[in-house]
């Protein structure tokens, strides 16, 4: 490591380098080894394809986010797009390392991409305060790499199902062109995973949705009537009582989950908690329940997973080199690694695997089978419950007598109401046929989702 | 800002961390402070995931001046960096992440420092040296181990990261484990909850009780039962769990047509078995502690938790009957709110009566030496006898015996070398461009003209390391030539990879909660590989 040999002053360049700028990248981009990847030829050249045309959307930037965007950053990549729908709030602070105090209250993108970008000479990040669904395929198709670090399953598999989209087929045979790797981390405490997925050919998001357990709700009626633990004394205040003093919808309403008119929780109002941590403790009182918390009740409400920067180092740490893998469109072996490090450090890295009939990417149609007395209730939950498919809140649509009808609906209340009565109906009653098709959207995918209705006895 | 403020403040932006080590842990964090030798990337981004946790000070060492190639991978140093004194430059940098953090700087080389003032280093919590050349860690490895500081070897070598960690001995109370076995004492219940147990009528009962019994309960219940009709022997084999578990489903209420109900809490009785018929007995870990000679001499200079754990053993020796202090804790089951509370407070109770009793033998210890009851609070206490059964206790032995050529852990390294790709080549790799270095005063391959003769250069280097150390492994002349390649750089990604996991091995370290690696950690960021040795 040299010492005080470099010149006293700065000599910029005309791309704006400065000597021995980028000496750390280069011995691996431009010297060959025994260990480099099939394709790979060293050459000055990649050095300038990364800084000059090699495009990345970065999607999140939170705790992974601004790990990854200073990742990038100094790897070389000059072209970066940085999509994030939030503000920054106090609590990020402890990790997102891109901002401070002040700007707690804007956009994520907008100072993250500000703080890299003088931070970073050359570097040139464009922020998007927008949600990914906003983006269309003529977006995402400008990116060589999409790297997400997101905190939720529902904008991963929706990511997934629009990169699907864009895959082309020639005569049945995939267009290797027309993938876009997509790398996906995530992290929670002290564990974390990161994965590469090459669309249409490697395992997707979907192949492996039971590697995330659906998560756990107390049945209701320990919270209604027999609470044991604070926290059923907290979700009591949280979903019986709110409901019961901010709207006058009965609460069977409630039990049932469907959408309700007033003022809805808000989860970062601290007189919303203070409200429902004095309810909290209220019922506890009533039951000789210890252990309600200010801290324990906004971690409840919120679904709080607490969060180091530690963690998010290191697995943003292992991003860059996954994609590594990824430009040289190298099927890797090992496509999915964890890391825990509550005891020790532990790594380990396996294969996932393509799952045969995936409802995302493996083009096998789905079914769905049903006797025509069963209700279409049934259906609903059974989109939604299945632990393959796990949608959030699907709308089912079917074409009968020519035309297309939506047989439910929940996003848009109206159509909720005017199609609520067809839950209690039975898909004969409907009117639909064994084999007929129905076509299922929802927030988890871009596309709609086709089933093959299958009449059973 | 008021206090107030400054408190609430601080509980919001530290929200998420102190869901994981709590306020004690983060106080333990404040109060510490960190020295870095060496502002590299490793190093910047080490102190970076200590100071946005709130780390109470942290003091960077650093002789060089910044370089265009240190700007080029180091997030804290800009452009205009370049010429200024390294330690300085990221000290600014990293100072603005967190106001809370006291940030210094000493413009030295550790070597200058050791030669002229070695005590320098015994203020720190802990030591983290970076990219250090190996005699002077060898050196600062010295003074800290005679010292008792904790001292973290941290280094980013091309595609490979390492790490050492050397402490003469960390004990962890909370060492929060992922998979605990409860503490159920179903095998051998204490008399209250005997008591408790017997003032059930599961025949008698109401149809509704029946149904929300904790199951607990009901496993008791029947376990009573089996004792009487199999000579007071527990089931012990498959054969016999199944035939108590047959006697269980029996014990579900039956309509009048005779078909059984729905009691979801015999389902998870039935469930249970096995968790409940797990021996109350102490771990051998925890055993180790008992016989271990800083529990059997208790002095005035003996650590809080070695007063502990031989109150411990003095409480399993008498009112514990030969087991550890109740833990206190159940997990949630399905059972209405009363049963369930009042078993909880059956544990509670006892696992405060035992804390009670460990607490008048820490008192007869403290006293024996000359100490004030006061030394160790009953909140301590109790959080040790909570933690009783995953105390945990690491000791990493100094640098020079790993160096030592009749100390080395030749087995070790054999064993692992009988797959010549194991991690382990890697740190035989590490440990010959540090030979490199003591005979060249570089690394190899640093520039491209070197290359292809340090290849030779380094494969001597490797073979001298071998013979001097009697090891009869075979390291590939693969990793030969790919540890020539990286010309000692340090990409950005292994650093920051690195940074993460060196900074919570260090707060690990400084908060005594969750366990440290022990003690040589490997990454290998071509495979995304890591491994662990004791070295």
């Amino acid at each position: 490591m040299a010492d005080g040999e470099e010149p006293m002053a700065l000599d910029v360049g005309s791309s704006g380098d400065w000597d021995g700028r980028w000496r750390h990248v280069q011995k691996f981009l431009e010297r060959s080894g025994p260990f480099t990847h099939p394709d790979f030829e060293p050459s000055e050249e990649t050095l300038q394809f990364l800084l000059e045309t090699c495009k990345i959307l970065v999607i999140g930037a939170g705790g992974l986010g601004c790990e990854l965007l200073k990742n990038l950053a100094l790897s070389g990549f000059r072209h970066i797009h940085v999509v994030d729908m939030d503000t920054i709030d106090v609590s990020n602070l402890n990790r997102q390392f891109l901002f401070r105090s002040k700007d707690v209250g804007h956009p994520k993108a907008e100072v993250a991409a500000d703080f890299i970008n003088s931070r970073v000479p050359g570097c040139h990040v464009v922020p998007h305060f927008k949600k990914i669904q906003e983006f269309d395929e003529s977006f995402y198709r400008q990116f060589h790499i999409i790297v997400c670090g997101l905190d939720s399953i529902i904008a991963r598999r929706w990511m997934n199902g629009m990169l699907l989209s864009l895959l082309v087929y020639d005569d049945g045979v995939l267009d290797p062109s027309s993938i876009i790797p997509l790398i996906d981390g995530g992290t929670e405490g002290f564990k974390g995973n990161a994965r590469v997925i090459l669309p249409g050919m490697t395992a997707c998001i979907d192949c492996t949705l039971e590697l995330y357990p659906p998560q756990i709700n107390f049945p209701m009626c320990t919270i209604a009537s027999m609470p044991r633990l604070p926290e059923h004394c907290i979700e009591y205040a949280r979903i019986l009582q709110w409901p019961k003093e901010n709207t006058s919808i009965p609460s069977l309403l409630v039990l049932m989950c469907l959408p309700l008119y007033g003022v809805a929780l808000d989860g970062d109002n601290p007189e919303h908690i203070h409200w429902v941590f004095q309810k909290s403790l209220e019922r506890a009182a009533e039951f000789n329940i210890i252990g309600v918390t200010y801290r324990l009740t906004q971690g409840v409400v919120k679904r709080i997973i607490p969060a180091v920067a530690s963690t998010n180092a290191v697995i943003a740490g292992t991003v860059p080199s996954r994609e590594n893998t990824a430009l040289f469109a190298y099927v890797p072996l090992n496509n999915y690694l964890v890391f825990n490090d509550v005891d020790g450090l532990y790594t380990y890295t396996f294969e996932a695997e393509r799952k045969e009939n995936c409802s995302a990417c493996s083009q096998v149609p789905q079914k769905l089978q049903f006797p025509p007395s069963a209700k279409l209730q049934e259906v609903l939950e059974y989109l939604t419950e299945n632990a393959s498919l796990q949608m959030k809140s699907p709308a089912i649509t079917a074409t009968l007598e020519g035309k297309n009808k939506t047989l439910y609906l929940q996003t848009v209340a109206s159509i909720e109401e005017k199609t609520r009565p067809n839950l209690c109906k039975t898909l004969k009653e409907l009117g639909l046929a064994d084999g007929q098709e129905l076509a299922v959207a929802d927030v988890t995918t871009p596309q709609t989702v086709l089933f093959k209705l299958n009449f059973t006895s | 800002m008021t206090m107030a403020d400054h408190k609430t403040n601080k509980d919001q932006r530290y929200d998420r961390q102190l869901r994981l080590w709590g306020d004690h842990g983060q106080e333990a964090l404040e109060n510490a402070h960190v020295c870095l030798v060496n502002a590299a990337a490793s190093g910047t981004e080490i102190l970076k995931n200590l100071v946005l946790p709130g780390i109470g000070a942290f003091t960077i060492v650093d002789g060089h001046r910044v370089s265009g190639e240190d700007v080029g991978n180091n997030f804290f140093l800009s452009s205009d960096s370049v010429g200024k004194n390294r330690a300085q430059a990221t000290t600014e940098l990293l100072q603005e992440l967190n106001t809370d953090v006291s940030g210094n700087f000493v413009e030295e080389n550790p070597d200058r420092l050791l030669d002229n003032d070695p005590e320098f280093f015994h203020r720190f919590s802990l030591v983290i040296a970076v990219q250090l050349e190996e005699s002077t860690c060898l050196r600062l490895g010295s003074v800290l181990w005679n010292a008792a500081v904790p001292f973290l070897v941290c280094r980013t070598y091309g595609l490979v990261g390492y790490m050492r960690l050397v402490v003469r001995e960390h004990t962890v109370v909370e060492s929060h484990p992922d998979n605990a076995l409860e503490d159920l004492r179903l095998d051998q219940p204490f008399p209250e909850l005997t008591n408790h147990i017997t003032s059930y009528d599961l025949d008698n009962m109401e149809k509704k009780d029946h149904s929300h019994t904790p199951w607990v309960i009901i496993v008791a219940k029947y376990l009573q039962k089996w004792c009487r009709e199999h000579d007071f022997q527990l089931p012990r084999n498959y054969k016999e769990k199944e035939a108590f578990r047959q006697l269980l489903r029996e014990g579900i209420r039956k309509n009048e047509n005779g078909t059984p109900e729905e009691e979801e809490n015999f389902d998870e009785a039935i469930k249970n078995v096995n968790t409940a018929l797990n021996p109350s007995k102490i771990p051998t870990a925890v055993e180790d502690l008992f016989n271990a000679e800083q529990c059997e001499n208790i002095t005035s200079q003996s650590p809080a938790f070695w007063v502990m754990v031989r109150a411990v053993r003095d409480f399993v020796q008498a009112e514990g009957r030969g087991s550890l202090p109740v833990r206190g804790t159940i997990p949630d089951m399905i059972a209405d709110s009363d049963k369930f509370i009042s078993l909880q407070n059956v544990y509670r109770e006892r696992a405060l009566q035992d804390a009670a009793a460990v607490s008048r033998h820490v008192e007869s210890h403290l006293q024996a030496v000359g100490k004030l009851p006061e030394c160790i609070s009953e909140q301590d206490i109790r959080l040790f006898c909570k933690n009783a059964a995953f105390l945990r206790v690491v000791h990493c032995r100094a640098l020079v015996e790993e160096y030592g050529v009749d100390t080395v852990h030749k087995d070790e390294i054999t064993s692992c070398m009988d797959n010549p790709d194991s991690e382990m080549v890697l740190y035989l790799m590490l440990r010959s461009v540090d030979c490199f270095y003591q005979q060249h005063s570089r690394y190899p391959g640093v520039y491209n003209y070197q290359v292809e003769d340090d290849i030779v250069r380094l494969k001597l280097c490797v073979h001298s390391l071998l013979q001097e150390y009697g090891l009869t492994v075979n390291v590939k002349d693969d990793y030969v030539h790919e540890f020539c390649r990286y010309g000692a750089a340090e990409p950005h990604t292994v650093a920051a990879f690195m940074g993460g996991a060196a900074a919570q091995e260090a707060i690990k370290l400084i908060t005594h909660q969750f366990v440290p690696f022990n003690n040589t950690f490997i990454y290998n960021a071509m495979a995304q590989t890591s491994a662990t040795f004791q070295l």
